[in-house]
């Protein structure tokens, strides 16, 4: 025989001060834990979008990112003269020789100086990374001081509009175009020429090669082909792998920090379920005992307080939960240590998440719930009837 | 005195409810504490500069670099007093996630510079003497388990290859924050290295340390460097070592302020359970304090027993909460020290712990002692549970 489920919403309502300061307990930490879970995501999100499966990068070996890594012009074409870089319908190859160079620009509001990463690009970079699309003016030509600006670097940094001037390198650059690169790292990045940068930075070798694989399958082959020529000292990686290379130590320090504040902060919680059932069941003694004298088996009055400590923890984690998605809106830039440069995600919410969030409260509940429930269903029937 | 007596019987009268309130309550505090160093350890940098030395760097980024010829330069320049340089190394031991700073400096003039870093004066002639030594701060020799002596390899990632370097010396921190995870070693040997290799990056430095002769010259000289390298190739920015350390910490703002905001977080959840257990308690004690009222004692009386014992349970959890924070904040640093110079617990994270642990009492005791008060003798009286 089990106890009407309304018998545990009832109990809940009667206490209103109790059980909101109880849920709202509980609805801080499943915020926290949601925050992570979406922040973690919302990473992974940006570097799966930024790289492509099918692209190969080709950087110095031990360089790890694009920014201290160097091809010479002569290695460079080592590489693009390899069958298997792919042939686009113009008839030339998906290839381009970059750039990558960091300069500090303001930031808007604070002034701040902060990195932002110019890359030069060739005539094919724009065609490798399909997810770029220019939304205002164009891109720069071939040969000339023209720069195109993304959408974030625009948005957060002081003087970067289109039709603006740029002076880094000795010379003044002209934005002639804004592109918006979704989700991705592009977003944080100025793009010119790559043969006028070079020059205008003195640097005479590129930094990175990437282009289109003609048969990704084959990957394995031309990785060996590369990686053992004695011409080069290089590696070769999915351009997908690259970038999670890249922001490695940051998604695993964001998932330690996160993880550890999760586990202390829901103890805290867990305690807070914990005294506010217990409560319950030592003011409801004599309601006990006459349950189970009525013929309300131990199982049932268990089942009964559970109930009422997972409602609990359900209502704060939606509560949570609903704050937390809020988040979606905001988008946070922080600096990539690997890399130096900026790094821009936002929080991503997805119905895993959502889920995972929701069973955290719950175990929550449960673990706040269990002890209690213990201690009503193993009351004796006299004691606790006389006890009112 | 009965007062007193009476407040930590009340307190203690569920035993369990207290043990919970107050187990929650160090938690709380003890994350907080944790949360507090982390934050300030990201600040150590900061915190560890001297106001009478400037850094100059290229203008327009910091992996740009600079002629080592600035360097006769800038000694020209009045209020300048002593000139030393050096360059990021970026290269890690064995794996890559053993990361460490290392910088090539040029020994003599950076050990003048930084009387904060400690030689034993043997040490110290045995690094000078010998152009392929290189020094590491105590952390970050037993982090590694190196002894004096031996041949430290390090591989190279702007300066790619195997470096090899011969520990002469182990420097330790003049004062507490003081970074003791360092590794340093000539600049010649480097740049010996890069002549053979690359000429093209040879005689190249990544930053110039100024140490000015007065602390009210600083702004002054920064100007007048800066006009020495202005129309040239490779313009300086100089500034402050703080402003200079703090550009760094700006850069990852954007984690300190989440860090700031989980700190207040953690101080609502506790307060939301104090405030429980205080709420739970003032009501089922409503009789008692209507007998109270009863017998004459005043509102003031009532408040008095209600903020008493939340706060005896704060303070109680505070204490356990503080004295939980140092080995915590010692393991912490054991296990992810190398992501911090360094990690200790400040007085004023101790302080702020007190201050919130009151707060907390304090907000927690108001909603039961307006009830408690307000409530008519009668009512208080009838009402069971």
């Amino acid at each position: 025989m089990f106890i009407p489920f309304s018998y545990s919403i009832k109990n809940i309502l009667t206490r209103k001060v109790t059980t909101i300061l109880t849920a709202s307990g509980m609805a801080l930490v499943v915020f926290v834990f949601t925050t992570i879970l979406m922040m973690a995501h919302g990473l992974e999100k940006t570097l799966i979008d930024t790289g492509s499966y099918d692209n190969g990068v080709v950087i110095r070996k031990g360089s790890g990112a694009e920014v201290m890594s160097w091809v010479s012009r002569s290695q460079a074409s080592i590489i693009e003269s390899d069958p298997q870089v792919a042939i686009g319908i113009d008839g030339k190859p998906l290839f381009a020789k970059e750039l990558n160079v960091l300069i500090t620009l303001p930031k808007k509001g604070d002034n701040k100086q902060s990195n932002v990463t110019i890359r030069g690009i060739g005539d094919a970079s724009m065609k490798l990374r399909p997810q770029i699309q220019l939304i205002e003016g164009r891109m720069p030509k071939p040969g000339s001081s023209e720069v195109a600006a993304g959408l974030s670097v625009v948005k957060r940094f002081q003087g970067v509009n289109i039709g603006r001037n740029l002076r880094f390198g000795m010379r003044d650059w002209n934005i002639v175009g804004i592109f918006d690169a979704g989700n991705t790292g592009y977003n944080s990045e100025i793009w010119g020429d790559n043969d006028q940068l070079m020059q205008s930075f003195r640097r005479p070798v590129y930094s990175s090669l990437i282009f289109k694989l003609k048969d990704s399958s084959e990957f394995g082959k031309l990785k060996e082909r590369i990686e053992k020529d004695p011409r080069m000292n290089h590696e070769i990686k999915r351009e997908t792998k690259y970038y999670a290379d890249q922001s490695e130590m940051m998604a695993k320090f964001l998932r330690i920090l996160g993880m550890s504040l999760t586990v202390i902060f829901s103890l805290g919680a867990v305690i807070g379920a914990m005294i506010t059932m217990y409560a319950a069941v030592s003011s409801r003694v004599a309601e006990i005992g006459t349950m189970r004298a009525l013929g309300f088996q131990r199982r049932s009055i268990m089942g009964a307080f559970l109930l009422e400590s997972l409602l609990l923890s359900l209502t704060g984690g939606l509560a949570g939960l609903f704050f937390a998605s809020f988040l979606q809106f905001f988008t946070i830039s922080t600096m990539n240590f690997q890399t130096f440069s900026e790094l821009a995600f936002s929080f991503s919410l997805n119905l895993n998440i959502a889920l995972k969030s929701l069973m955290f409260s719950l175990v929550m509940g449960f673990v706040g719930g269990v002890l209690p429930a213990l201690r009503a269903s193993r009351m004796n029937i006299v004691d606790a009837l006389r006890q009112a | 005195m009965y007062i007193i007596k009476l407040l930590i019987k009340n307190t203690f009268r569920h035993k369990l409810r207290t043990c919970l309130t107050v187990l929650s309550v160090a938690i709380a505090i003890l994350a907080f504490g944790l949360l507090r160093t982390v934050i300030d350890a990201w600040y150590a940098g900061v915190q560890a500069s001297s106001v009478n030395r400037l850094v100059a760097r290229h203008a327009v980024s910091m992996i740009l670099t600079l002629p080592i010829s600035y360097k006769e330069k800038i000694r020209q320049i009045e209020g300048v007093k002593i000139v030393s340089y050096g360059t990021w190394f970026g290269a890690f031991y064995i794996e890559e996630k053993n990361f460490f700073a290392n910088f090539a400096v040029d020994p003599k003039s950076f050990l003048e510079l930084y009387p904060e870093y400690i030689l034993q004066p043997d040490e110290k002639s045995a690094f000078l003497r010998d152009k392929k030594s290189c020094v590491a701060g105590a952390k970050l020799v037993k982090r590694f388990g190196w002894k004096i002596g031996d041949i430290v390899t390090l591989k190279g990632t702007i300066y790619p290859g195997n470096w090899e370097f011969v520990l002469r010396g182990i420097y330790r921190g003049k004062n507490k924050n003081t970074d003791e995870s360092q590794f340093f070693f000539h600049f010649d040997y480097l740049n010996e290295t890069l002549k053979k290799t690359v000429p093209a990056r040879a005689d190249q430095v990544g930053y110039y340390m100024i140490e000015v002769a007065s602390a009210d010259l600083v702004a002054d000289v920064a100007i007048r460097i800066d006009k020495t390298f202005h129309n040239s190739l490779a313009e300086t920015l100089t500034e402050t070592e703080k402003a200079f350390q703090l550009g760094f910490v700006s850069m990852s703002d954007a984690i300190i302020t989440a860090l700031r905001l989980v700190t207040f977080i953690v101080i609502v959840i506790i307060l939301a359970v104090v405030a429980n257990t205080i709420n739970m308690t003032a009501r089922e004690r409503i009789g008692e304090y209507s007998v109270f009222k009863t017998l004459g004692f005043g509102g003031w009386r009532i408040a008095g027993l209600i903020f008493g014992e939340s706060l005896i349970i704060t303070m109680i959890g505070c204490t356990v909460g503080i004295i939980l924070t140092f080995p915590s904040a010692n393991a912490f640093a054991n296990t992810v020290g190398s992501y911090f110079p360094t990690f200790n617990v400040t007085m004023d994270t101790i302080l702020l712990d007190i201050m919130f642990s009151i707060l907390v009492g304090m907000l927690a005791a108001i909603i039961p002692t307006y009830h408690s008060i307000k409530i008519p003798i009668a009512d208080g009286l009838r009402r069971i549970g």
